[in-house]
């Protein structure tokens, strides 16, 4: 039961990566292109979370904690390369 | 019972993920897309780590899920506030019903 609900939230999530790709690819803005960056991250962290569900290994739960921190770091450092270091 | 509150965690928030997606594909601005992309970063991942957190009823798992939904809930606030403080000092193209800007000087 609970491996088929998985498995159908793995499809949609599939779906929604692709859909965020497009955006990715055709940006017209570069902070378009960082968004969409950090949506795509988390969305394959709720794969990995997804992951954990189908193959019940407790490994994937310590990549999502590490992600979910480093993604963050990502954003603030891109964002604050692209003003240049003012505020 | 708790299969299918699992069950029906999981896929909302995958559902959430989707309609996201489909938000920042289609609305027309940047500030509007990151009005859409918080549905994933809040709902959608807290969503499927309350399905996770119940299917292994575990207490390590326990906290370390509450790590990850404080950990999300902390650091999106600050992330989003820097991406459109970005947008706006970098004077990208608007959607054109905006009425008005506060933040017009401070370029």
């Amino acid at each position: 039961m609970i491996q088929l609900g998985a498995q159908i939230a793995l499809y949609i999530l599939i779906a929604s990566f692709i859909l965020i790709l497009i955006r990715l690819f055709r940006g017209p803005s570069l902070p378009d292109r960082i968004v969409a960056l950090d949506l795509l991250a988390f969305v394959s962290l709720a794969i990995a979370l997804l992951m954990m569900i189908i193959t019940g290994k407790e490994v994937y739960l310590d990549i999502v904690i590490v992600m979910s921190l480093v993604v963050f770091i990502a954003t603030v450092t891109i964002s604050k390369y692209l003003t240049k270091g003012g505020s | 019972m708790t299969e299918w509150l699992a069950f029906t965690a999981l896929i909302l928030g995958a559902l959430f993920v989707l309609v996201s997606a489909i938000g920042i594909l289609r609305l027309p601005d940047l500030f509007m897309r990151m009005h859409a992309t918080t549905k994933t970063n809040s709902l959608g991942i807290a969503l499927i780590l309350i399905g996770v957190i119940l299917v292994f009823p575990q207490w390590n798992i326990f906290f370390k899920g509450l790590l990850v939904i404080v950990f999300t809930f902390l650091t999106t606030p600050l992330g989003s506030h820097m991406i459109s403080k970005t947008g706006h000092m970098l004077n990208i193209s608007t959607w054109n019903r905006y009425v008005r800007d506060d933040m017009a000087n401070d370029r």
